[in-house]
């Protein structure tokens, strides 16, 4: 039996680059087959049924139809275009590196449900967050989580002993926590601390409003976003260029500003 | 080995650069060329050149122009109070056409863009804030594009010029015309909704 002509998907839209006159080809991360990419024909046309459905990040029901390279989506229907994260600077900033590091992280035709939905609750929460960074610090634990990428952050990575309160440290190499003493200088590290790695071990294993409920001075915020910057770095080789983008706001308006109290 | 003369593989090669142009394409358009007369060929080759040498951009606006500045600019008839920021070159023309704006325009040459790297620095923002410093304009329409890349880029504008006390103001988004309610998004919709006017 051949396979049908059409089929449905439920996606989030990630990237969309022009081509042609008024076509674009379309990256979506969807439910049913992981990340893949499709034609929408005529969306940069003012009249157009796809154009304002196709639009990242939102989330929608798409009809494509087999093509001969690409596929060609015939019909979407938004489910949720997350209007309140379009509507602010930092919030539609945070989206653009959330779907910048999905599309980064993974490749066409590998379904993952537990990432669509962390992806989708993302979103969503963002909607809701107040410019705190955990929403972003959460996403990036759990999207490494459910790409084999989960940080040892209870015992050594080394002698796998458990971590004791002190002086531990954070290797993006060997992709967890070092104890003081096998932190001999032949892994690339940074001194990590208890706080941080407390704040971890949590939300590595809780829901996202245990995660949102936690209060953090600056300081250990942003020990928990260069960390993380780090660790991903590493395991993309090359920087998120989402991220600068993110800084600058931070550094030039103020938005975005470090969760708390303290 | 080329089965072409070397003039004509050359003149399939530079043309085969252009967008949407394969070699089938370059080629047609080459023999084209050759069976037409040399005044033709030549008018084109001038043309060609003229583009590149005399189109340059306007001080003022950063809209292509072939003299500085450019006649919009220029025109002592049109409102100097008013500018709208568009994204492109190629924005200003579709303005233009409806006849029903006067004012004068600032390009961007792009538009923010976090994943792709392109950051306000690398647009012509802070020209749009000098030409703001002396306080004739008293509104900035931003003409920004309603997508992802656009929304960033109108976002932060609004935040940085907020700060001057400019009345700012973005163009209305709603159905177009020709269109269908069902398929209408609901991005679009909604903002149709919220700036629904008096009939």
């Amino acid at each position: 039996m051949t396979s049908p002509h059409t089929y449905q998907a439920q996606a989030i839209v990630i990237k969309q680059t022009k081509i042609g006159e008024a076509d674009k080809v379309v990256t979506l991360y969807t439910l049913e087959f992981g990340k893949l990419k499709a034609v929408a024909k005529g969306a940069c046309r003012p009249g157009s049924k796809l154009g304002g459905n196709v639009e990242p990040p939102n989330y929608c029901l798409v009809m494509l139809a087999k093509g001969r390279n690409l596929d060609i989506i015939t019909q979407s229907q938004t489910i949720d275009g997350f209007l309140k994260v379009k509507g602010d600077l930092w919030c539609i900033s945070c989206s653009s590196y959330i779907l910048e590091l999905v599309d980064a992280f993974t490749t066409e035709g590998s379904p993952n449900q537990p990432l669509f939905e962390l992806l989708l609750d993302t979103l969503k929460n963002l909607s809701l967050s107040d410019g705190d960074e955990t929403v972003l610090r959460y996403f990036e634990l759990h999207l490494l989580q459910h790409l084999g990428y989960r940080p040892q952050l209870r015992r050594c990575v080394v002698c796998n002993s458990p971590l004791k309160p002190g002086v531990n440290f954070f290797s993006p190499d060997q992709g967890g926590a070092l104890c003081s003493g096998c932190n001999h200088g032949e892994f690339t590290s940074h001194p990590i601390s208890i706080d941080a790695l407390k704040v971890l071990r949590l939300w590595q294993d809780c829901d996202y409003p245990t995660a949102s409920r936690v209060k953090m001075s600056s300081k250990l915020s942003s020990e928990l976003r260069l960390l993380m910057q780090e660790y991903i770095t590493y395991l993309l080789q090359r920087e998120v260029k989402s991220m600068a983008w993110l800084e600058e706001l931070k550094t030039g308006f103020g938005v975005g500003s470090d969760c708390g109290v303290n | 080995m080329s089965f072409f003369a070397e003039p004509i593989a050359n003149l399939i090669k530079e043309f085969s650069k252009l967008p949407g142009i394969g070699p089938k394409s370059a080629q047609r358009l080459v023999y084209y060329l050759l069976r037409n007369s040399n005044e033709e060929a030549k008018a084109l080759a001038e043309a060609i050149l003229e583009l590149k040498e005399k189109i340059r951009l306007c001080s003022i606006c950063f809209n292509i122009t072939d003299c500085d500045p450019c006649v919009i600019c220029q025109d002592k008839e049109r409102d100097h109070s008013k500018i709208c920021v568009v994204e492109k070159p190629s924005d200003v023309l579709p303005l233009e056409r409806t006849g029903k704006y006067q004012g004068m325009y600032h390009v961007l040459h792009g538009a923010i863009n976090p994943s792709q790297g392109i950051v306000p620095e690398q647009l012509r923002i802070n020209e749009l804030l000098s030409r703001l410093q002396d306080g004739l304009v008293s509104e900035v329409i931003l003409a920004t594009n309603p997508n992802m890349e656009g929304e960033t880029t109108a976002l932060y504008l609004y935040r940085i010029l907020e700060p001057l006390g400019i009345h700012i103001t973005r163009l209305a988004r709603g159905l177009p015309f020709g269109g269908e309610l069902e398929y209408a998004d609901d991005v679009t919709l909604a903002q149709a909704l919220e700036s629904r006017r008096e009939f």
